[in-house]
């Protein structure tokens, strides 16, 4: 922790003693978010408001929160400094693009705790924080290894940022793991959430042969293409089968809920501090939703996998990882690729029949 | 039964400018009516809508910054509008002076570059925006073809390049791979109007594009031209007046005002370049160039109006918890009524009854 760090936390602390002070301490703490999409996309977003609500329902009086939807990235500045100035005290910024306008208002306002959720850049008073949604993809790309009867699976891909290639690397992993023969093909539909377009990549997959689908992108279109189709396919995000009964074998479910709890406690404790967290199956911020529409012995593997990874015996990045031309990634971490290699990840790895957009 | 728009004989000019006043009041009282309806109070609506943006001196600087780039590219379409020539491509003109401009500043970075970088930037970025909007002016004079289509697709290249840029060559080297450039250095940003405020220079080109357009109109020979070949093409021939040369001027004038607001808003408030530089400025700006009846002032005051309703829409989300779909639903109501309203001043509605006419 930096000399900064302790200074920061200890003028939040003083800031928060003062106000709780001179207000009594009736005084609700208000809880600002800022979601990049609308929170009915019964994705990305709806999964924050989830975790939103865990904070109401945690801490009923003791907080107010707030809500702003659909912000522009280019244009979210004044809604995020707006929850500030509008005595928020603790502001979650949903989306990698609020990266840089949320570290603007942080810097004017040092008495409000701001938490940026999947970027990299923090402050005195900004938190980062992710999950390691990969660690369910290698499980989901398990099953469709298994399950794929035309041998070849697919993946809508939102912008081909480090996340949603770590995504996709992970995924292949795991279903190279059970068929060493399996092919992927990757579409890419360039936004978060337009379903008509993430759709029409879905079904450009299926024409392709493809007959599992997975996504990295916010709504359940993909998946209802395949349910359509009498394909499968994975729920993102939340757990999508009520659109999807026939077609979902399970889903990545992001949960919010419980980091919201912990830093919304944080708060009111006053040991709040700027950290990073990233967490996956272990932590619970990423769960996997039940395991349906699969034959006994894949559902066995999957449960198989999921503790595996939770107890830290699997790792979809174990070494040796190999890109596409064969060369062997330097094994940075324990056993497997670093966080950091993870986080950062621009590459494809072998078997891969496709080029990165660079 | 059924409904006929005759135009009248007269209007009195006291009416026309009260159209919009009444335009507004009914909107108003649409909306009013709903939130009543969803069991809010319409008075606080109002409130928050408008009294409050407009009385508290944050709030009004909001209002300038999100009008800013509305009435810069308005004002320029406005010459395309009056020449009946129709440029749907702004946005594009926009992101191309965003690109042309920033290349600038990328180009700079890090070097001790003096004070000669912002205003050459700037230059640039009108000259790529005017560029830009030359190239389906040149095809219509050229070939004929229609600048509708061409203007419109050449958005989608414009926002690939860029997209392309920030996700290849321009991407920030310690950025983890993410789509962005580095940010700006000091030398390549838009100084704003005061210490602490977001209201930079980009205002002060919207308030001089307007003052220079109402003179050009109202006082030259090219604005005479202008109207007359938009007015009258026949009689705009017979005066001797090239449609060719007026389609590439107001092309150019339009794409370089784009252009202006492109680098504006990239150096003066976003402070790098990313994917996503405009939440849709200029496709906003062909509605705020019709609100404004396509005159100067009416544009300057149609922008803040317009750029009213998205921060009243904020504030409404974060102080009454209202839903977003109401803010684009008054937005949408607000439109209407404003352009029924100038409908109607210049046609009353005659029931004509069945059969009655031969």
């Amino acid at each position: 922790m930096s000399f900064r760090t302790i200074l920061g936390a200890l003028a939040g602390v003083t800031a928060l003693a003062l106000t709780a002070g001179t207000a009594g301490a009736q005084e609700k703490l208000k809880i600002g978010f800022i979601y990049v999409g609308p929170v009915g996309d019964y994705g990305w977003s709806h999964q924050h408001d989830v975790g939103r609500k865990a904070v109401e329902k945690a801490f009923g009086d003791k907080v107010e929160t707030t809500y702003v939807e659909s912000v522009p990235e280019a244009d979210s500045e004044r809604a995020i400094e707006q929850l500030a100035r509008t005595g928020h005290k603790l502001v979650f910024t949903t989306s990698f693009g609020f990266m840089e306008p949320t570290l603007k208002v942080a810097k004017k306002y040092p008495n409000v705790k701001f938490e940026h959720a999947t970027g990299f850049k923090r402050a005195p008073n900004l938190s980062t924080y992710a999950a390691k949604f990969h660690e369910g993809r290698y499980i989901i790309g398990q099953i469709a290894g298994k399950m794929s009867k035309t041998g070849t699976i697919g993946y809508v891909g939102a912008f081909p940022i480090p996340e949603v290639v770590a995504g996709i690397n992970s995924y292949f992993l795991g279903a190279q793991s059970v068929n060493p023969n399996i092919k992927i093909k990757v579409v890419w539909a360039n936004s978060w959430y337009d379903p008509a377009k993430e759709a029409d990549a879905a079904k450009a997959l299926l024409d392709q042969g493809v007959d599992i689908i997975a996504q990295h992108t916010d709504s359940p279109a993909p998946l209802q293409a395949a349910e359509a189709r009498g394909k499968f396919g994975f729920g993102q995000a939340s757990d999508m089968e009520q659109f999807a009964p026939k077609a979902q074998l399970t889903a990545i479910v992001d949960n919010w809920s419980d980091y919201y709890v912990a830093r919304t406690k944080a708060v009111l404790d006053g040991t709040w501090k700027s950290e990073d967290t990233w967490g996956g199956l272990a932590a619970h911020m990423v769960v996997m939703s039940p395991y349906k529409n699969m034959p006994d012995d894949v559902k066995k593997m999957a449960e198989e996998t999921e503790a595996a990874i939770k107890s830290g015996k699997t790792n979809p990045f174990k070494c040796p990882v190999l890109k596409q031309d064969g060369t062997e990634v330097e094994c940075k971490g324990n056993g497997a690729l670093s966080d950091e290699q993870i986080l950062g990840m621009n590459f494809y790895v072998k078997g891969i029949d496709d080029k990165l957009p660079q | 039964m059924r409904f006929e728009l005759t135009p009248r004989a007269s209007v009195a000019p006291a009416m026309r400018a009260l159209a919009p006043v009444l335009a507004f009041i009914t909107a108003f009282l649409i909306a009013g009516l709903v939130i009543w309806l969803l069991g809010r109070s319409p008075v606080a609506a109002f409130q928050v809508y408008v009294i409050q943006p407009l009385s508290d001196p944050w709030s009004i600087q909001e209002l300038l910054v999100k009008a800013t780039p509305l009435a810069l590219i308005a004002i320029g379409l406005s010459y395309c509008f009056r020449a009946n020539l129709w440029n749907i491509g702004a946005e594009g003109q926009y992101v191309i002076g965003a690109v042309l401009g920033g290349w600038l500043a990328l180009r700079t970075h890090g070097t001790e570059a003096g004070a000669w970088v912002l205003p050459a930037m700037l230059v640039l970025g009108i000259l790529g925006g005017a560029l830009y909007g030359l190239i389906p002016a040149f095809l219509k004079t050229r070939f004929g073809v229609n600048e509708i289509l061409t203007s419109l697709m050449l958005v989608y290249v414009a926002q690939l390049i860029l997209d392309y840029l920030v996700r290849g060559p321009w991407r920030d080297p310690k950025g983890f791979n993410f789509p962005q450039s580095v940010t700006f250095d000091p030398a390549a940003t838009l100084p704003t109007l005061g210490e602490a405020s977001r209201v930079h220079y980009g205002t002060v080109f919207a308030v001089l594009a307007v003052l220079v357009t109402a003179l050009v109109l109202g006082r030259t020979l090219f604005g005479y031209r202008l109207r007359l070949t938009g007015d009258a093409p026949r009689a705009a021939r017979f005066a001797g007046f090239s449609a060719k040369n007026t389609t590439l001027a107001v092309f150019a004038i339009s794409g370089g005002l784009a252009g202006l607001a492109g680098i504006s808003e990239v150096s003066g408030q976003i402070g790098q370049l990313q994917p996503s530089i405009s939440p849709g400025y200029g496709f906003t700006a062909i509605t705020v160039a019709f609100l404004g009846r396509l005159n100067p002032l009416g544009i300057l005051v149609a922008a803040l109006v317009v750029a009213l309703t998205f921060i009243g829409g904020e504030s409404a989300q974060i102080l009454l918890k209202l839903p977003l779909d109401l803010t684009q639903a008054f937005q949408g109501i607000l439109l209407l009524c404003v352009l029924s309203a100038d409908a109607l001043v210049s046609y009353r509605i005659r029931i004509v009854s069945r059969g009655g006419r031969k």
